[in-house]
């Protein structure tokens, strides 16, 4: 295949950045997008050229790494799938292929297609957990939970902290990934006791964090590569509003 | 240095001690804890540990110190500590739980690890493993896992390969994402608390060695390139295996020897490095331009038939009559079937691509097929176990593998060799403590399904917490600091190596070295090797690395984000790694689980070992870039007598 | 948290508590919610009560002054009203508070634009709200001073509900700024509706389902209904 690529570079989160186009032929309709992106790397790097800065590691849309806003559409257009696994196939010879990084408030752009995600691990910081030490934890089958419940858990818990959420969401707004971790937590018998506390002290965080706010387009749900549903919005407003009503503050 | 066998020059050969308790094998554990030293809760934030790699093993040591009151720095390179690559292990962890009621139990726990590692691992270690095992899932469940469940709320299990009970808790194809997930929430939770630093985007270069002992690390931060040092009373290493060694695995693309080996260069042992396991079921290679190979669960070989046909007229798969096809494992091994261990699948696979009996476009694959569990169970029954990986392949290949049967073939996939460890998991290098994928300790030579996830937990939850506390005990009054002028030194040798690559000016990417070096090792240390290969394939390796030297190309600079950069260090250590790996298949005159020697098979063709002279552990010592200096471990079996594995 | 969490009884500071109100997106999306179902509610009565019409003048000018002796005598002549009016301003303030707040941190959100952006599964009544809800507060005020106190309208009577429409909607232009409002409304109401559910967190599987189909019907009712009225004025049908 014959592609003109159109590619965000950005030198560091001072620069104002700007895109750049290149030429890209013989490239395989079985390579995946990222395995593209290798080969107009290795050879700007031939040419002596700095190759682009793109974050990216198992390769197989599990390690949540890659994310590329790809012809306007975080991950590429295809559904329920991370830029890793979109494979060339997908799109047509002669096609012009536009790259962006995420784009967040949230997420600086580091360098090219590089982000700062940190703000996701800040949230799950400020209680996406569950309280347990160590060999503090009673056999395993004491509290049996329901199959429905559990496996409701994992379709939140599946979530890969790419961040395609926030970049799909035409207000850069968080919550599918910090609903996506509520609601696993508040799933399971075990993360009851601590859920009012999760949802403030999450929900919080987001906030100051300064994501935007949903408004319902259901953009996220529809470019998270795992699927995750905007239902577990709606848990965690209930479940933010209902803690607010009972009181809760915030804790760190 | 102080210890003689630490010093280079002066090397001979030893016999290392792995200070395994005596007593009988189930009260060593506990008989050991009962002795080891500790530190007084108030004490517990006088130490400074450093933790390197937030996978399994690094998230969890991390997390349980921190609770226990230390002061942790844990490293990570990814952006997140839980990106870490235990996040895409996809079939699940074994634990004795016996909840089937299928006769499991620790003992068999045991013995079925020993066994799977062709009685090549360390007994007390093993046994230590299966016990731990049960506490995971209760800490897991704990965490809010999602293990798969039974209608009733309790805990499902499923069989894998190499046993014969259902022992395997799983969180559909992602059981290593969730229990990663529950260790990053853990060490979250730790750094919330303050008492776990967190550096993430930072990748280790060096150990500092002061007077004998690992003192701290040389880190380089990839976001500004600064190089700068961290003391601690003790390191932990924890950083994974070195299966992209071969370029093409099944590894993460960041997944480095860097950390261990650079442990090794500054005198710890690495043990069995030609122990590498090459996992069954990936798909199979598509073209050139490839960066990894995906691994699809060995689980799917509880529903899935292997099969080739018994020609090569290259008919597609649902055209060849059921009397054509050669379900070759079925046929060897009736007793397990498709489900014989990972070393023998991958074994038996070669053996028919070889034949020219492969399929595919490259004819680089074996069949394996859902057909007759579709028309037993049901499409959505397949699909409830199994969707996930079903769309995945579809993904990859563009083709839907409910219709046709999937191809699959053998890929490296883990490696079972890494720093020698005691049974304290300490390497010779005081201080120095090693754990999971990194370490060599558990899986002998070859390692079962579902049991790299029990081992990283094992470790990081259950032993290293105890361990480390004892050394530190030994320890107080001391402090850690960067004052040492070995942490000079030991930073200017790092930004030196870095300046080295960026004025290297020569013509070739580090990629197409590594491409090159991959197709080496796997073409001569890989599925099986020979003495002659091995011979060859070092002094190809020295010449390469010679190359590399004078002729790689890096662009930028280092004092800024450099993905290349942080590729040719990396590279680099593989070249000196792939050469040990090489000198130590050259070793082993036999051939077992993973380390297959063309020369020692049995007249059916299965590995044959040689306990005779080969019962020990390989613990190898650098020696400045001379050939390195063999070091064995005896390997003593008081509970199981080894045997030829069978799986007929 | 851990040991850090104490028990939710508080001897916090009600400031900072309402402090992280004010921030929180969710707490306007909130009011946003239910400020907008005071305001659905209202749509849904004045449309019911406008209907009257087609039963003739003698009802529905009855139906207006049976509104503004509502409550007497224990609330005086228009008190009813005047409570009912009070809080439909707060509500609709609220309303636009929270809109315009939300969006300014929305914007915040995201300093730099994509250059190129394809919205996947986004409706044109989610992509418009921000329009339609500017456009129906514009005509909310031209409505007011039009068929509520008169300024806007050529021939006001006090009272005559019957022929003041009748002699609005007599002027085609007038009749169709009402359709096509109406109609922008009716987008509003249908991502609102829906969207006061997802906010609220009212999502049990029971109702879950229905959320949609509601939103769509009333949104469809509403609209109807209330376009019914200039398209019957300016054919003729009403006289």
């Amino acid at each position: 295949m014959n592609l003109t690529l159109k590619v965000w570079r950005q030198e560091n989160a001072q620069d104002a950045g700007r895109f750049e186009e290149h030429q890209l032929s013989d490239v395989s309709a079985d390579s995946s997008f990222l395995e593209m992106l290798d080969q107009l790397n290795e050879r700007l790097e031939s040419a002596g050229e700095s190759p682009v800065v793109f974050d990216h590691d198992c390769r197989e849309g599990i390690c949540g790494a890659c994310g590329l806003m790809i012809n306007g559409q975080a991950h590429g257009h295809r559904a329920r799938t991370t830029a890793c696994q979109l494979h060339m196939r997908e799109f047509s010879d002669g096609e012009t292929i536009t790259i962006e990084p995420w784009r967040s408030g949230s997420f600086p752009v580091m360098r090219d297609l590089m982000v700062d995600r940190s703000a996701f691990d800040r949230i799950i910081q400020s209680g996406g957990f569950i309280s347990v030490n160590t060999g503090s934890a009673p056999e395993a089958n004491l509290i049996p939970v329901p199959k429905e419940k559990s496996d409701a858990a994992f379709d939140a818990a599946t979530c890969i902290g790419c961040g395609a959420c926030v970049a799909q969401c035409p207000n850069g707004a968080a919550q599918l990934f910090t609903a996506a971790k509520v609601g696993h937590l508040g799933a399971v018998p075990q993360g009851d006791p601590e859920a009012d506390q999760r949802v403030v002290n999450m929900v919080e965080q987001m906030q100051e964090e300064g994501f935007g706010s949903c408004t319902n387009h259901r953009e996220c749900e529809a470019a998270c590569p795992k699927g995750i549903s905007i239902s577990w919005i709606a848990g965690l407003n209930r479940g933010y509003l209902k803690a607010k009503l009972r009181g809760v503050d915030r804790r760190s | 240095m102080m210890s003689s066998s630490l010093d280079p020059s002066s090397q001979t050969s030893v016999v290392l001690d792995p200070a395994v308790p005596t007593g009988p094998i189930e009260k060593q554990w506990d008989e050991h804890r009962r002795q080891l030293r500790m530190v007084a809760p108030n004490n517990r934030r006088k130490f400074d540990v450093i933790v390197v790699g937030s996978g399994l093993a690094g998230a969890s040591c991390a997390a349980t110190l921190g609770e226990q009151g230390y002061n942790v720095k844990c490293f990570c390179f990814q952006d997140s500590p839980r990106r870490a690559h235990s996040i895409a292990a996809q079939g699940g962890i074994n634990a004795a739980k016996n909840y089937q009621n299928d006769g499991d139990s620790a003992y068999r726990l045991f013995y079925d690890t020993i066994k799977g590692g062709d009685f090549r691992s360390r007994e007390s270690n093993v046994w230590r493993l299966a016990e731990a095992s049960v506490n995971i899932i209760d800490q897991a469940v704990a965490q809010g896992v999602p293990f798969a469940r039974e209608y009733g709320g309790m805990l499902e299990n499923r069989s894998f390969g190499g046993v014969q009970v259902s022992r395997t808790f799983y969180a559909r194809g992602q059981t290593g994402q969730q229990l990663l997930l529950g260790a990053y929430q853990a060490l979250a939770r730790q750094i919330a608390a303050g008492t776990v630093e967190m550096f993430t985007r930072t990748e280790m270069l060096d150990v500092v060695v002061v007077n004998g002992r690992a003192s701290g690390i040389v880190v380089r931060d990839l976001r500004t390139g600064v190089v700068s040092s961290h003391a601690g009373h003790a390191v932990v290493l924890a950083t994974g295996g070195y299966s992209n060694v071969y370029y093409l695995s099944t590894n993460a693309m960041g997944c480095n020897v860097t950390a261990a080996w650079r442990a090794h260069r500054k005198g710890a042992y690495f043990a069995n490095p030609c122990y590498t396991q090459i996992h069954p079921t990936c798909i199979p290679q598509s073209a050139e331009h490839q960066s990894k190979l995906t691994l699809m669960s060995e689980s799917l070989r509880n529903d899935g038939r292997i099969w080739v046909p018994k020609d090569s007229r290259g008919r597609h798969p649902v055209d060849v009559p059921e009397a054509e096809r050669d379900y070759y494992l079925e046929r060897k091994y009736p007793s397990f079937g498709n489900l014989v261990p990972r070393d023998v699948a991958s074994r038996n696979a070669k053996t028919v691509v070889d034949r020219e009996q492969g399929v595919g476009p490259l004819k680089n694959g074996v069949y394996l097929d859902f057909a007759d569990a579709i028309g037993r169970l049901g499409q959505d029954a397949i699909e409830a176990r199994y969707g996930n990986l079903f769309e995945m392949y579809e993904r990859i290949t563009g083709e839907n593998p409910y219709q046709s049967p999937m191809r699959i073939y053998p890929a490296p996939h883990y490696t079972m060799g890494g720093l020698w460890v005691d049974y304290n998991l300490m390497s010779n290098l005081e201080g120095l403590f090693v754990l999971g994928e990194a370490n060599f300790s558990d899986h002998g030579a070859n390692r079962l399904g579902a049991s790299a996830l029990m081992q990283g937990l094992a470790d990081g939850y259950f032993i290293a917490p105890y361990t480390v506390a004892n050394y530190l005990a030994g320890r107080l009054g001391e402090t850690a600091s960067t004052s040492d002028q070995a942490f000079v030194e030991t930073e200017r040798a790092v930004s030196d190596r870095s300046e080295r690559y960026l004025s290297c000016s020569g013509s070739r990417t580090v990629d197409s070295f590594h491409r090159e070096l991959g197709r080496i090792v796997w073409d001569e240390c890989g599925m099986s090797r020979t003495a002659a290969g091995l011979e060859q394939a070092i002094g190809r390796i020295r010449s390469l690395h010679q190359e590399y030297h004078s002729d790689v190309k890096v662009v930028g600079s280092a004092d800024a984000i450099n993905q290349s950069l942080e590729r040719a260090g990396r590279v680099e250590d593989f070249f000196e790694l792939a050469e040990l790996m090489c000198r130590d298949a050259l070793d082993r005159n036999e051939s077992a689980g993973g380390h297959f020697r063309e020369e020692h098979q049995t007249e059916e063709g299965e590995a044959q070992r040689d306990d005779e002279n080969y019962s020990y552990v390989s613990a190898w010592a650098w020696n400045n870039g001379e050939p390195a200096t063999l070091h064995k471990e005896p390997l003593e079996f008081d509970v199981v007598r080894p045997s030829q594995r069978s799986y007929k | 948290m851990g040991a850090r969490i104490t028990s939710p009884s508080m001897e916090s500071a009600p400031m900072n508590r309402a402090a992280a109100l004010y921030r929180s997106a969710i707490f306007k999306k909130a009011i946003m919610a239910i400020t907008g179902m005071v305001l659905f509610g209202f749509v849904l009565s004045h449309m019911t009560g406008n209907l009257k019409i087609f039963q003739g003048a003698e009802k529905i000018n009855h139906y207006s002054e049976f509104l503004r002796e509502f409550g007497q005598p224990v609330l005086p002549y228009k008190g009813f009203l005047w409570i009912m009016r009070l809080g439909l301003i707060g509500a609709a303030v609220l309303h636009i508070w929270s809109a315009i707040a939300l969006t300014l941190d929305n914007r915040r959100a995201r300093p730099k634009n994509y250059e190129l952006r394809r919205p996947v599964q986004m409706d044109y009544a989610s992509r418009t709200m921000r329009y339609s809800g500017f456009i129906v507060a514009g005509y909310i005020v031209y409505h007011l001073l039009h068929l509520t106190s008169g300024q806007a309208h050529p021939d006001f009577v006090h009272g005559d509900v019957y022929s003041n429409l009748i002699i609005a909607f007599q002027n085609p232009l007038v009749a169709a700024i009402y359709v096509v409002v109406n109609i922008l409304l009716s987008f509003h109401l249908y991502h609102g509706l829906w969207s006061m559910f997802q906010s609220l967190g009212i999502d049990h599987p029971a109702v879950k389902g229905l959320r949609r189909p509601f939103a769509a019907t009333f949104a469809v009712v509403i609209c109807l209904g209330f376009i019914a009225i200039p398209i019957s004025i300016v054919t003729g049908l009403i006289q």
